[in-house]
Parts: structure tokens; sequence; C-alpha cells
């Protein structure tokens, strides 16, 4: 009777030092932000979505994507199936993100706006990320064979990366030839220095929430991956 | 020739081919044993070049398999599955692997070779409304059409009846006589030490015996093989 | 056996557009052979066509403007159904095996696959796009042979995309559903370009206006067809 496998290098209880830290700064950012930034004139408080939405939709496009789909060169080129992981892990962080864009946008535009969804041109785009990111997470799921995952997920990958420039260039062309009511724009330029101070904190506590949970999801697959290989070693 | 140097393929961190060397010379025929999941399915789609070695190196009358299309242009394999389009006709898939392969006039190398395996009465059959015995030869057809100097067979004999083993016995033979190296995957050891001008026991991904076939008693040989066999449960 | 020895041939394997061409023949022969498929998609384009114009009130919208959104939509999804049986014919019986036998680049099974597509999907239009000059009452004109023209530039961006991600659909457990999700946002661009420009040109209005969109279905075709190309082989089992 062989004994119970047990996985290697498992820290019981182990919670992520910057995962924590992650937290607490936006935790932070969200006070100062409600408390004591002040209220912008022309939008009032809903402008305050802004600080999560424009985060959220600049590090799941520039960050996540675009580490997604450097991994998935590099993994065809290398095969190194930590690579393949860490695709895995930013998309699905950056699938999360990209959803918290597709919520908050709605939500601030009905305010703002009057209208839940204007098919304005950045919230389209981010869309239509979405639907690339879903269909590469059912992709993934619907390959059994770990290597043949990969090198699937790999590819798709690098197209969707490739896709990206051509719908901002659709839907940016879409828009400027047809006339949508006008908008209130985030007057990114002239903000009060307080907002700035408020706008780059949220982008920095995103930032540092979108690496701590993917350290955490990348640790999830590699212990996956590691007890899958235990299991079939036995079988 | 046929030179395999040490050749190794991993699945998911098992070794399906584990350090498997042999030599074939024109005119030899290395039947090869052994139980299932041994590797040996795995071994000739390596050397058909369907899988790239994890390790290790083998060449082909002097092509190695790096070299991936001159290497595979000297290679036939016949395996488990027909490798035909049902809604073809004998002809039409015979026909098809002889043009991808160059053949020069390949309707004729086609009949040629359809006749070879006594099908050819049956050349404008779509493929699928044949029996599995019939789709077999048409399927050795298919892989001798083009002349290889290494013909891989995966347990050619199942599903053939005695004319159609007999004609892929006397295909081999003839292939033999012709220069081409043959390796033989089966089960049936009789039919394979007959054919045989070495024998092998594959298991686990190894080479666990490998002899020349003169040096063997067929009888005592079974039995051995069936205990080596049984080992592994 | 007295020419035993003299019989081994001298083989000239073909080049890897030869290669490709002789995939394509054998796919359209498979296809043409049965007709099964060709025209289950040809009579869901024409049904659907025919569908779309009575979801709109035809007094609100005029069927001219109706006509290119119908038209490139079902388009791909008439093509959709093409391509999803651009493999299945070579894992039936692993006569895949057989082309990746064969001393060709992979590459050439890609584009062989690829340009059977394309006649295929072309096939479809050619049945679909008079079916909408009919029931939308198009003006006939230069615009129809715009509209042909642009009608191959998105099929050909189509075909690249989907014959690839047949490629892998067809080793994956949702197959049928799993092409669509895959293939559909790529599809964007080459819609949107398609019916933009097709609307323009066939509403009389100057090329220029409709070359913006233009350029987006060329350089989309471009990229695409190099880039699955170039990704074919890493979708092969090696």
């Amino acid at each position: 009777m062989t004994p119970p496998v047990v996985a290697p290098s498992v820290q019981r209880s182990a919670r992520d030092p910057l995962l924590v830290v992650a937290i607490v700064g936006v935790v932070l950012v969200y006070v100062r932000a409600l408390m004591f930034t002040p209220i912008e004139a022309m939008q009032g408080p809903a402008q305050k979505i802004l600080y999560i939405h424009a985060s959220a939709a600049f590090i799941a496009l520039y960050v996540g994507f675009v580490l997604m789909a450097i991994a998935s060169i590099l993994y065809l080129w290398l095969k190194d199936e930590k690579l393949d992981r860490v695709a895995e892990s930013a998309a699905e962080v950056g699938l999360a993100f990209t959803t918290v864009v597709l919520v908050t946008g709605p939500l601030w535009g009905k305010t703002i706006w009057g209208a839940w969804w204007t098919w304005d041109a950045r919230l389209t785009s981010t869309l239509f990320l979405w639907f690339i990111i879903v269909a590469y997470h059912l992709l993934r799921g619907a390959v059994d064979e770990r290597g043949r995952r990969a090198r699937y997920s790999a590819v798709l990958g690098i197209l969707a990366a490739l896709l990206v420039p051509f719908i901002h260039l659709s839907v940016y062309l879409f828009r400027t030839l047809h006339p949508m009511p006008i908008l209130l724009k985030p007057s990114a330029p002239s903000m009060p220095s307080e907002m700035q101070v408020t706008f780059f904190s949220a982008f920095f506590a995103f930032l540092l929430l979108f690496i701590a949970l993917l350290r955490t999801r990348y640790r999830v697959a590699t212990l996956r991956d590691q007890l899958a290989d235990l299991e079939q070693e036995r079988a | 020739m046929v030179q395999a140097e040490r050749l190794v393929r991993t699945f998911s961190g098992r070794r399906a081919v584990d350090d498997v060397s042999f030599t074939l010379h024109a005119g030899d025929c290395l039947a090869l044993f052994g139980p299932n999941g041994a590797g040996k399915t795995t071994l000739l789609r390596l050397l058909a070049g369907l899988l790239a070695p994890g390790g290790g190196r083998a060449l082909v009358h002097g092509v190695a398999l790096e070299a991936g299309p001159a290497a595979r242009a000297q290679v036939g394999l016949v395996s488990h599955a027909s490798m035909l389009y049902g809604t073809l006709t004998a002809r039409e898939n015979v026909e098809f692997a002889a043009r991808m392969h160059g053949v020069p006039d390949a309707a004729a190398a086609a009949l040629r070779a359809l006749a070879a395996m006594r099908v050819e009465d049956r050349a404008d059959t779509p493929v699928r409304t044949l029996s599995r015995g019939l789709q077999q030869r048409v399927s050795i057809a298919r892989a001798i059409v083009h002349g290889p100097r290494l013909l891989l067979c995966d347990e050619p004999y199942t599903g053939l009846d005695e004319a159609g083993a007999a004609a892929l016995t006397a295909t081999l033979v003839e292939r033999r006589e012709a220069g081409a190296a043959l390796l033989v995957v089966t089960h049936n050891l009789a039919e394979g030490l007959e054919i045989a001008t070495q024998a092998a026991i594959m298991r686990r991904g190894r080479f666990v015996r490998h002899e020349a076939r003169e040096l063997l008693d067929a009888s005592a040989y079974q039995s051995q093989y069936r205990e080596l066999a049984a080992v592994d449960g | 056996m007295a020419d035993a020895r003299v019989s081994l041939p001298v083989n000239v394997p073909p080049s890897t557009l030869g290669a490709a061409w002789l995939v394509a023949r054998k796919d359209l022969a498979i296809e043409f052979r049965t007709r099964t498929a060709f025209l289950s998609a040809v009579v869901f384009a024409l049904l659907g066509v025919t569908i779309f114009y009575f979801a709109w009130d035809s007094t609100a919208v005029s069927a001219v403007d109706l006509a290119p959104g119908v038209l490139w939509v079902i388009f791909t999804f008439a093509g959709l159904l093409g391509l999803q049986r651009s493999f299945g014919s070579e894992l039936a019986d692993r006569a895949i095996d057989g082309l990746l036998g064969a001393p060709v680049a992979r590459e050439s099974i890609y584009v062989g696959k690829a340009l059977a597509n394309l006649v295929f999907v072309v096939g479809i239009l050619v049945v679909t796009l008079p079916a909408v000059v009919l029931f939308y009452n198009l003006p006939i004109g230069a615009g129809i042979l715009a509209l042909a023209g642009i009608a191959l530039l998105a099929a050909i961006g189509l075909v690249a995309v989907g014959t690839l991600f047949s490629a892998m659909a067809v080793n994956t457990r949702m197959a049928e559903l799993l092409l669509p999700m895959l293939s559909l946002p790529f599809f964007v661009p080459i819609v949107m370009g398609a019916a933009q420009s097709s609307a323009r040109l066939m509403a009389g209005r100057p090329v220029a206006e409709a070359w913006p969109w233009l350029r987006i279905l060329i350089a989309f075709d471009i990229v695409f067809v190099t880039a699955c190309t170039l990704a074919f082989p890493f979708t092969l089992d090696e």
C-alpha cells in the first residue's frame, strides 16, 4: 500500500504578503477617493468611479493582455510550462479586471449620460476584449492534455494580441463616422492636483493588486499541475 | 539502412520511448513485440516523422529525422487506423498519397500498389463501403505506393483474412527484396517471426530483448515472451 | 522479381504550393462527392436572408439600407458552417497522419485546406449575393461588382482565421461550439469593414468614403493570412 501522497512545498496557511499590502492599498485609495478628494464640478460624485474604472481598464489591457501575449510567444519558442501558467494567470486576472471595467463603465455612464450603454469606443473595444479572453478560457477548458492546451492557448493568445489593434481601429472609425451624443470626457490634463494624486494612487494600488492576484493564481496553477503529475505517477 | 540511436520521447513526464537504439540494413525486418502501452506505436510514429524525438536521433538511409520532409519521403506507415478518406475511392486515396510523395505517373503507381495487395478490382469503390479487411489492404497499398525504404507496420495483420494476410506477407517480402527495411509491430509471434530477420521485445519504452532471428527457436521464444509480458500485468 | 531492385522510383515531392493545391483538390473532391455540407450552408444562407427581411419594419427601414448588414452577418454564419467540416475528414480514420507523413512542409496542409474553404465560401456567396440583390431590390450596377470584390476580401479573412481555429477545435471536446466562440471576435473587423464599405459603395457614395474600411479589411487579410500560416504548425501534435 503506497503511503498517501503529499504535495511538496505547500505552506499550509501562507498568505502572500503582497496581496495583503495590495488590498490595504486599494482600500486606502477608496477612502481617499471618497472622503479626501474633491467632487468634480460637472459630473458630481459619480466621477469617482473613474478611479476604479480607468485604472482597471488600463491594467487589464496593457499589463494583463500584453503579459499574456508575451508569455504566449515565449512559450511557443521555449516550451517552458511556467510560461503557459503565467499566460493562464494573466488571462484570468485580466478577465476579472475587464469585467470590473464593463460593470463600472455603464454605472458611470448611466449617471453621467443617462444611458447604460452608448457604444462608446473604449467601452466597446473592452467588450470585445472581454469576449476574446472568455474564448481563451473556453479553449483551455476544452482541451485536456496539458501540452496541447498550452500550445493552443499560446496560438490564440498571439492571434488575439494581433486582433486588438484591428478592433480598436474599427471601433474608433465607426465612432468618428457615427456621431454619438456629446460626452463629458474625463478631463485628465486639467485635473486638480488632488485628483491627480488619487488617480495615480489608484492606478498604483490596482497594479499592485493585479500583480498580487497574478502571483496567487500562478501558485494555484503550479500546485494544480504538480498534483496532476503526482497522481499520474501513482496511476 | 536505418539507424536509431538512443531515441527518447516523453509524454507528461513519462518516457514512452526510453533510450531505444537499433540498426536495420536493407532487407532487414525487425519484428517488434511487447505488451500494450510498451511504447511500440510511439516508436513507429517517431520514425515516421509524426512525432519529434525528445532525445537521441535516427537516420533513414542517411537522412536524419530532423531533416523533416526529406526523411519522411523514405518512410511508409501502416497503422491501426486506415488513414483513408472514406468518401473517396481506393484508387483516389492511393493516388493522392502517390502525388503527395511526388511519384511519377501516380495513377499507374496507385494501380500497381492496389494490385500488389490484390484489391485492384475494388479500385473505384468508396473506401467506407469496403470491409475492414479490404480497407486495411488499401491502407497498405497507400503506404507502399511511393516505394519507401523504411516500411513501418503497426499490427498490420489485424482484420486480414487468409487471402489478405498472404497478400501482405508477399508484399512485405517483395519490399524487403527491393532493398527496403521493415519494422513490424505485431501481437502474433508466429506471423512476426515468419518474416523477421531481427526480433525485439519492448517493455516500458525499452528494448528488453533484441536479437537476430536466426539465433532464435520459435517455441522457446514464445514461452519466454509470455513470461516477460505477464510480468507487466 | 527481376526488376525489383530497379523499381524504387525517383520521387520528386511537390513544392509547398503544389502540395497545398493537391490537398485543396482532395478536399473539394470529398466535398462535392456528397455536397451535403455545401447545400446545407446554402439553404441556411438563403433562409437567413429571407427571415431577416421579415424581422424589420420595412416601412421604417428600406430594404436597401438593410441589405449590407444582413448579407455580411449571414455570410459569417454560413461560412462557419462550412468551416466546421474542414478537418473532420482528417480525424475520422487518422487520415491526417498520412498528410503529416508526406514529404511536404506542414504549412501546405493549412494553405490547401484554406483554399478549399475559400472555394466553399465563395460558392455560398455566389448563391447568396444574387438572392440578396433579388429580395432586397438592390440596384444592379457597378456597385454589385464592388460588392463581389469586397466579398472576396472578406472571404479570405474569414477562411484564414476559421481554418486555423477549426484545426484546433476539431481536437477538443466541444468542437461545434468552440469554433464560433473562437472565430467570431476575429470576424468583427471583417464584418465591420465589409458592411460599412459595401453600404457606402452601394449607396453611390464616393470610393474615398469606403476606403478607410477597405483598408482595414485588406490589412486584416494580409496580417492574418501570414500569422495563421505561421501559427498552423504549432497546432499539430509533435
